[in-house]
């Protein structure tokens, strides 16, 4: 029922893109949620057909009771940040989402070219824990009712987010700015 | 719907195939009555999830979650099961609906609970009420913000 992000976007957030863009898209997802899986190609072109229109954060939230793995996957590509690959680990995440065991998330780090012994000790720090549990609690604050959940320039959009739907709302969204 | 400030009425219905729960069972806690339509159906299934991971916020504020719809408890334990709910869900199947009518939480056109929020004291008096349009999960902000708004008058 709230529609307000909270706390706004800060430099704990991950932002991919133009800092300066107009328009600011946050998505909270959950790495082993299907329907993530299906919005993610349709994230990356509307990045694209955006450019610098854009920026576009994401924060965690893992449904952990019906997806037993998207927590330790958080987890992992906020430790991937600490050494600069978040975005690499998101997106090699959500491109083998149904296979997200340890195992397989180790071979990602490898992939991504991660200094893995570093990783695997990140793996357990708390720090990283804190900041996917800090992301569920903003999300509930801000009134996530399901995964993904968009908010557009802070307010929850609760549109279609088919591309050509969503792209021309972000469309005329710039107009109006 | 019920006002705030009402007694919330006491009722027993049961929270799997052999068991029954009453509100009464629960004094001494805050208790959030999560009225909805039906098992199974998407929007239901996506708020059920939903709360089932913010139990872990309600219940640091000594607050049970009590999911409540006309459907049958073997129903429930199949919807329960298949999503890991570590919460009750009560079926309100016979008389139909009538808790949910008792609370002004039902939809007599549909046959169904309406999708309905409510936010019981320690002492058994409603707080705080929500009714959301029956194609929209409310998500859980509305309730913790109203759990907060009860413990802060408290410690004040």
């Amino acid at each position: 029922m709230n529609t307000q992000l909270k706390p706004p976007v800060s430099a704990k957030d991950h932002i991919q893109g133009d800092p300066d863009a107009p328009i600011e898209l946050l998505e909270y997802g959950d790495y082993q949620c299907p329907h993530c899986g299906r919005a993610y190609p349709i994230i990356k072109n509307i990045q694209k057909r955006m450019g610098k229109k854009l920026k576009f954060v994401f924060r965690n939230f893992p449904l952990t009771e019906i997806h037993p793995d998207a927590f330790n996957a958080a987890v992992a590509a906020e430790a991937a940040g600490e050494q600069d690959k978040f975005w690499e680990m998101h997106d090699i995440i959500f491109e083998h989402q149904r296979h997200l065991t340890t195992e397989s998330i180790l071979i990602y780090a490898q992939k991504a070219g991660l200094n893995m012994a570093e990783f695997s000790k990140d793996l357990q720090n708390d720090v990283f824990v804190n900041k996917v549990e800090d992301d569920i609690e903003s999300g509930i604050r801000s009134g996530v009712n399901g995964t993904p959940s968009f908010y557009v320039n802070a307010k929850k959009y609760n549109g279609s987010w088919d591309e050509d739907d969503f792209v021309d709302f972000l469309n005329r969204l710039v107009v109006r700015i | 719907m019920l006002n705030v400030g009402t007694v919330a009425p006491d009722f027993e219905l049961n929270s799997t195939p052999d068991q029954k729960l009453s509100l009464s069972d629960l004094k001494g806690k805050k208790v959030i009555l999560a009225f909805y339509p039906a098992d199974f159906s998407p929007v239901c299934g996506d708020q059920m999830t939903l709360y089932n991971e913010t139990l872990r916020f309600f219940k640091k504020h000594n607050a049970e979650l009590l999911g409540i719809s006309v459907d049958s408890k073997w129903c429930h334990l199949a919807f329960s099961q298949s999503r890991n709910f570590h919460f009750p869900l009560l079926s309100d199947f016979e008389p139909k609906g009538k808790i949910s009518k008792m609370y002004g939480a039902y939809d007599e056109r549909e046959g169904e609970s309406q999708r309905a929020l409510f936010v019981i004291d320690e002492e058994g008096i409603i707080r705080w009420s929500y009714l959301s349009p029956v194609g929209i999960n409310p998500g859980a902000d509305g309730i913790l913000e109203a759990l907060e708004k009860l413990d802060a008058i408290k410690t004040h």
